[in-house]
């Protein structure tokens, strides 16, 4: 996992209910197998007019929003198809965290795999943050710190939220997950060993060769 | 907590799932089974090797070609509308030989949709943990497993080590009361909880669909219900195994068989909620008073029955729910307080994990059986998976979807998502799939959401329709 510990940036505002990954990045750039390469198509079907150019009255290709690295949305940010292609288009473009009432439960997941924090907070709190950001016209800085779980604004007002413990010290650290959960194989073996005997029919044999 | 205290379904098959606690409310979790298809599972698959790394449990690991590959009658081992499905689909296959896992490529006998293939194969078990690159793996749900979907790199975790970390939901109970009257279907009762409840309304919920409608569901009306559970955004759709789900796994390739069927089996019934198990929330809906649904917007909670008219957006409760309605509305070009039934429609979809399994297709057959289509609309039938597709054409079904003007496809995942294929752009589609998201079905194409045999009648209008209650 990239790790994060604290990203203090701009925000930009885009406060829509049920933006779905379809909308983050839409199902035409999925091909491939590459880790990256997705950036360019963050937001596609609204970022660009129909001849391919930037559409300057959406809010990312306006500085400086074009730089922020949080991203401020409505509820279940992110629902929709499980495409980790999402949240990597949001980093790839430069996003760190995106602060919201509430996420699709699969993106969420996605996002700490990416390096990007999601943050839940009720809609009061995020229409907070987005005044701030609106009064300064986008140059208020925003800082999130999944240390101390805590979002603090350029007045000193700050908010609490709460991630998963287990992904928080991942994240924090910077692990490797892989090799965390093998770290505890002993474990897992143990648990398999009880399981066969409970549940033998979820062992099921190898794929006959073709 | 003590000995006796009763349990749901869901405490009983995450507590038979815990390897080991973590912090918090996470554990790490045993998965029994990976599902990965070519767009998103050969990420997985190159991400494992670049590491190093090689799978920790292949027998536990099963691989289908049905994401990208063509619908096309006669297709080919490549043949994709998507241009990077080629590579996807070749790459897949080569790992899944390479690997030795259970493979089904795109001209076996077995092939289908991921979700329906899983049920038709047993690959899913109740009481199961089973996961797939895919949002709609809660269909499988419909057995008592618990299926979500995952992204690429929590399915090259599982790659590597069969486990998960999870963190664990509280539990919602939804009951369907009562019957649902004549006409009124499984796709009708879970749009309508979708609308009662929102789009986010099943956030950090494993929601169990109860009730005497649910248990007189057949597994694939079950099916239907688990698809959409992502709709709503609950972690897991579930319905807890019973008689019908237990006539409906025996004999099936990959459930158990002998001694080991009687101890699964007696497991399974076990697994049902105790009496006065707690659920976190609860939710009723009255089946009597449910009507057929169709969606105006763009997110699936924007339905209404029928017979109905578009909501004004001025009924919405704060700023940014009006500012979604007025959006749908536009995309959509539709108007506040129109009605949606005589709406001209220029496509009837019928195919998707969601309502393409046999009884979708008779349903349908049963409408469209000696009529034909509106003249110009574009009518197409993808059936859920190639065993469907077989059984239909054996009781002469292919036969009444080709007299009535649809075109009979090989089948996959086809056009409920767009992967490269113009054909509905910018048209009007009455579809049975899942997702009426902007540009879902093509550029600007404009989906209903509606059962199979709304979508049947509608064909025939050319707008849209309700069905007949009595079929035929």
């Amino acid at each position: 996992m990239e790790q994060f510990v604290a990203v203090t940036g701009r925000a930009a505002p885009l406060m829509q209910i049920n933006i779905d990954t379809d909308q983050i990045i839409p199902a035409r750039y999925l091909g491939g197998t590459d880790a990256k390469g997705y950036g360019a198509h963050l937001f596609a079907n609204w970022r660009f007019l129909a001849d391919g150019s930037p559409d300057p009255a959406f809010i990312l290709n306006r500085p400086p929003y074009d730089s922020a690295q949080i991203l401020l949305a409505d509820r279940n940010f992110g629902c929709g198809s499980s495409r980790e292609r999402a949240p990597k288009a949001l980093r790839e473009f430069g996003f760190r965290a995106v602060i919201a009432p509430s996420f699709g439960g699969i993106f969420f997941n996605n996002c700490f795999r990416n390096g990007i924090v999601p943050v839940s907070m009720p809609i009061g709190q995020v229409r907070a943050i987005v005044e701030i950001v609106e009064a300064s016209a986008g140059q208020a800085p925003i800082t999130v710190s999944l240390e101390a779980c805590r979002v603090t604004l350029a007045d000193g007002r700050n908010f609490g939220f709460e991630v998963p413990e287990t992904l928080r010290q991942m994240l924090l650290a910077g692990v490797d997950e892989i090799d965390l959960t093998k770290s505890r194989q002993a474990e897992i073996d143990a648990f398999r060993e009880r399981d066969r005997a409970r549940r033998p029919w979820i062992y099921i044999g190898p794929a006959a060769s073709p | 907590m003590s000995l006796t205290q009763p349990l749901t379904a869901f405490e009983k098959i995450w507590r038979d799932h815990v390897i080991t606690p973590l912090a918090g409310d996470t554990a790490l979790l045993q998965i029994d089974r990976l599902v990965l298809h070519e767009l998103s599972g050969s990420q997985a698959v190159r991400a494992l090797a670049e590491a190093g790394r090689a799978p920790d449990s292949r027998a536990q690991v099963f691989t289908i070609i049905e994401h990208l590959i063509s619908t096309r009658p006669g297709r080919g081992p490549l043949d994709s509308v998507s241009v990077s499905g080629p590579a996807m689909i070749g790459g897949t296959r080569e790992a899944s030989r390479r690997w030795g896992f259970h493979f089904i490529d795109y001209d076996d006998p077995r092939q289908g949709i991921a979700h329906v293939v899983a049920l038709e194969e047993a690959i899913a078990l109740p009481g199961s943990t089973y996961v797939c690159c895919d949002s709609h793996t809660s269909t499988v749900g419909a057995i008592g497993a618990l299926a979500w979907g995952i992204g690429a790199s929590e399915a090259e975790h599982v790659l590597a080590t069969q486990t998960l970390v999870q963190s664990r939901p509280r539990t919602m109970r939804v009951a369907f009361q009562g019957r649902l009257p004549a006409g009124v279907h499984a796709k009708d009762m879970i749009l309508a909880l979708i609308g009662r409840i929102g789009a986010a309304g099943g956030i950090g919920y494993a929601a169990e669909f109860a009730g005497e409608a649910v248990r007189s569901l057949s597994i694939e009306g079950r099916a239907t219900l688990c698809n959409m559970a992502i709709e709503f955004q609950a972690k897991y759709g579930f319905v807890a195994p019973d008689a019908t789900t237990l006539a409906y796994l025996h004999g099936r390739s990959h459930a158990p068989r002998g001694a080991d069927w009687d101890a699964a089996a007696a497991y399974w019934l076990s697994l049902a909620g105790d009496p006065g198990a707690r659920y976190d929330h609860e939710v009723s809906i009255d089946c009597a008073q449910l009507r057929p649904q169709i969606t105006w917007g763009t997110s699936p909670e924007q339905v209404i029955a029928i017979d109905g008219r578009v909501p004004d957006p001025s009924i919405q409760p704060d700023a940014e729910s009006r500012l979604e309605a007025e959006r749908a509305l536009e995309y959509m070009q539709l108007s506040p307080g129109m009605p949606l039934t005589g709406l001209p429609i220029d496509v009837a979809y019928i195919g998707s994990c969601t309502n393409a399994r046999l009884s979708d297709l008779r349903a349908a057959a049963a409408i469209l059986k000696g009529r034909r289509v509106r003249e110009g609309l574009q009518a197409v039938c993808v059936p859920g998976s190639t065993p469907v597709k077989r059984a239909a054409e054996a009781e002469g079904l292919h036969q009444i979807f080709i007299d009535a003007g649809f075109e009979w496809h090989e089948s996959a995942c086809g056009f409920c998502g767009h992967i490269g294929d113009d054909r509905f752009k910018g048209l009007r589609t009455i579809s049975t799939t899942n997702r009426n998201f902007k540009g879902r079905q093509g550029p600007g194409t404009r989906t209903h959401l509606a059962s199979p045999v709304t979508v049947a009648a509608s064909a025939i209008a050319g707008c849209i329709t309700e069905a007949p209650a009595g079929g035929a």
